[in-house]
């Protein structure tokens, strides 16, 4: 009972053809058997017909009763094949004339009719007609008998000729019948197929509902598929405020951590106690801020699975992520300039996940600049899409590429002394990925990174 | 500046006050949403620092009430979730901004004064010595009537050294000032910020002396 499913396919197949063979057996030897009975039927008339010719043919004579056989009689048989026939006339109970040792059928004394049956006749089979009569001799009834037999060879013949005839009939039906079970195999298949197609199609954060359209038989393997999606965003959505809530008990004390590590800093006498307070505001600033991007790459996939389809305005976008990271690019006397900035372009998707990517990008380009450096910020149209790029004069790649770069924890060659946690081009390579754009990191000539973020316009 | 501090955890409201204070900020503390609402009744503030979740009701409900109640001092809201649609969020309920938690000090700093520089500086002092007038809200010096812009490092320096004239500043004090400690600068990084704001002093009849061995102060002539 537990053997390995296979394929329903295959077993559809193998079921469907058991039944063709089974029909074109059944077929066969139907067309076999009224064949034979059509044949036998064919026989019989003309035996019946040919006993009653010869008993017609008798007569009452001064001698008993006289035979004439009815040559016509063995003309009509012999004209059927080319069986030989036999015949046995008995007269009061004895044998007249013909064959003494051909059987006759029982029952053949008190019937009106021929009475038929097939008999073993010394090396053969034979197909034997009787007919009781009685013949008027001398005004007194003479009871006669008649058996005419025949060899079955021409029935044979054609019981032959039908059965290879049904034989050909049944496999050409089974050969059809074949086909079409494969047919009906693959249409009655496609809707698993197709069901299957649209589940592989799906992107890896792609958790909606099946909404395919699926015939009956499949609704239950959906709903099925509907209720562990659903199970699987619920835990997705509780390892998310997990994640949201260790984030609010790890940052509250180490905000303590760190604004008293100022504050002893302040206060500090020897620069050895400097030295170590700067390490603990350091080690402090690096874990909340793997927290933060930890937290952020979850609800970046989170919501990427949730798949906003919004318009966004970009030019605004990147006006709004402009002015809000002025002070972050002030505090290390860095410009950041928004320009050229193009109007009205809109592209669709997440704002809030956009956003996300922008400001890390900005982030980036103001913190690997050095101070007094510039960072620039544009938005342009080019064919069907928007390009987002943000230059910086900063340290550049040191040969690292983007594709590295976007990789979970990964940082580049020369950021040692930054602090940094390695999400963050993880979460610009992600929106990209959500929006169906693209993103890429290039060294600058000159010096500088150039991050470029392609979206397709609205 | 005078802050009003909504938060909760008493340790880390007194450690963020304490910190403030170190900056010459006066600070009020508030635990709960109720007290706020007492603090802003009986006093104005330059800007309120808010904590999401507290005890007696949601941040983000406060700071709406507040801006439907037509107050408009300034709020920075402090963030320990960091989750990008909160973010967004408080900026669109009314929040001039807001800071993760923890948060570098500099930054705050740097984020209040770009908070109340859009905010058009209502109510900031200029302040004078000897031919300079120095605006702290639009990090511009006016000498002689040329008006010239600050850098954020400049000004800040400016800042400390015009609070106190004559106060010798060692390179230590200035450095903390002027840096956040998560950067890895050494002592020495201070001389160029000094020798730019000297430049951009110049004629203005104040100047920035070394005392050797020890730091700098700001004197007129």
């Amino acid at each position: 009972m537990n053997r390995p499913p296979g394929s329903l396919r295959r077993r559809l197949i193998w079921q469907l053809l058991a039944l063709a063979a089974v029909l074109s057996l059944v077929m066969y030897l139907s067309i076999r058997a009224v064949a034979r009975q059509a044949a036998e039927a064919g026989q019989d008339a003309v035996l019946g017909a040919a006993v009653f010719a010869i008993v017609e043919d008798l007569r009452g004579g001064p001698d008993g009763v006289e035979i004439d056989l009815p040559y016509d009689a063995f003309s009509m048989l012999g004209s059927v094949s080319q069986d030989r026939v036999f015949y046995r006339i008995d007269v009061s109970g004895t044998t007249a004339t013909g064959y003494a040792d051909l059987p006759v059928p029982e029952g053949a004394a008190g019937a009106a009719e021929p009475v038929f049956a097939t008999v073993p006749f010394r090396d053969t089979d034979l197909r034997v007609a009787a007919l009781a009569s009685s013949v008027l001799v001398d005004r007194r009834s003479v009871p006669v008998v008649v058996a005419l037999g025949q060899t079955r060879q021409g029935q044979e013949v054609i019981a032959a000729r039908t059965a290879a005839r049904a034989a050909s009939l049944g496999l050409g039906f089974f050969a059809l019948a074949a086909a079409l079970a494969l047919v009906t195999a693959g249409s009655a298949l496609r809707p698993v197929d197709r069901l299957a197609a649209a589940v592989r199609r799906r992107g890896p954060r792609d958790l909606r509902p099946v909404d395919h359209p699926t015939p009956q038989e499949l609704r239950p393997l959906v709903l099925a598929l509907d209720g562990l999606i659903t199970r699987l965003r619920t835990t997705l959505d509780r390892t998310e405020t997990l994640i949201a809530e260790a984030a609010h008990h790890i940052r509250t004390p180490l905000a303590t951590v760190r604004a008293r590590a100022e504050i002893a800093l302040r206060q500090a006498e020897t620069p050895e106690a400097r030295e170590a307070l700067r390490r603990v505001i350091r080690a402090v600033e690096e874990s909340a801020r793997s927290a933060s991007q930890l937290l952020d790459h979850a609800t970046v996939i989170h919501r990427s699975e949730r798949r906003v389809d919004d318009r966004v305005d970009l030019s605004a976008l990147v006006g709004r992520v402009a002015t809000a990271m002025t002070a972050t690019a002030e505090l290390r006397d860095v410009t950041l300039a928004a320009a050229p900035v193009a109007p009205g372009l809109v592209t669709r998707g997440d704002a809030v996940l956009l956003e996300s990517a922008l400001r890390n990008l900005v982030d980036n380009a103001v913190k690997y600049s050095e101070a007094e450096g510039e960072v620039s910020l544009s938005l342009t149209a080019g064919g069907r899409e928007a390009e987002i790029a943000i230059a910086d004069r900063g340290r550049g790649l040191s040969g690292a590429d983007a594709a590295g770069l976007a990789e979970r924890f990964r940082r580049g060659p020369n950021v040692g002394d930054v602090i940094g946690s390695g999400l963050g081009l993880t979460i610009v390579g992600e929106v990209a990925a959500a929006h169906g754009g693209r993103f890429a990191l290039e060294e600058r000539e000159g010096g500088g990174t150039c991050a470029r973020l392609w979206l397709p316009l609205a | 500046m005078r802050f009003l501090l909504v938060e909760d955890n008493e340790d880390l409201a007194q450690s963020v006050a304490a910190r403030l204070r170190l900056d010459g900020h006066a600070v009020d503390r508030a635990a709960t949403l109720g007290e706020a609402g007492d603090c802003l009744a009986a006093a104005p503030y330059d800007l309120i620092l808010l904590d999401i979740s507290l005890p007696d009701g949601d941040g983000r409900d406060f700071l709406a009430g507040q801006r439907r109640a037509r107050s408009d001092t300034p709020v920075i809201v402090m963030t320990a979730r960091s989750a990008v649609s909160d973010r967004i969020d408080v900026l669109d309920l009314g929040a001039d901004d807001y800071v993760t938690k923890p948060f570098d000090f500099a930054e705050l700093e740097a984020r209040c004064r770009a908070v109340l520089r859009r905010r058009g500086g209502a109510g900031q002092p200029v302040v004078t010595l000897a031919g300079l007038s120095f605006s702290p809200t639009t990090a511009t010096v006016v000498i002689a009537g040329e008006t010239r812009d600050l850098r954020n490092r400049e000004l800040r320096l400016l800042e400390i050294l015009i609070a106190a004239p004559g106060r010798i500043f060692s390179k230590t004090q200035l450095c903390d000032r002027l840096f956040s400690y998560a950067e890895s600068v050494t002592d020495n990084a201070i001389e160029v910020y000094v020798g730019r704001l000297r430049k951009k002093l110049e004629g203005s009849g104040t100047r920035i002396e070394t005392v050797r061995g020890v730091g700098y102060r700001l004197t007129a002539e």
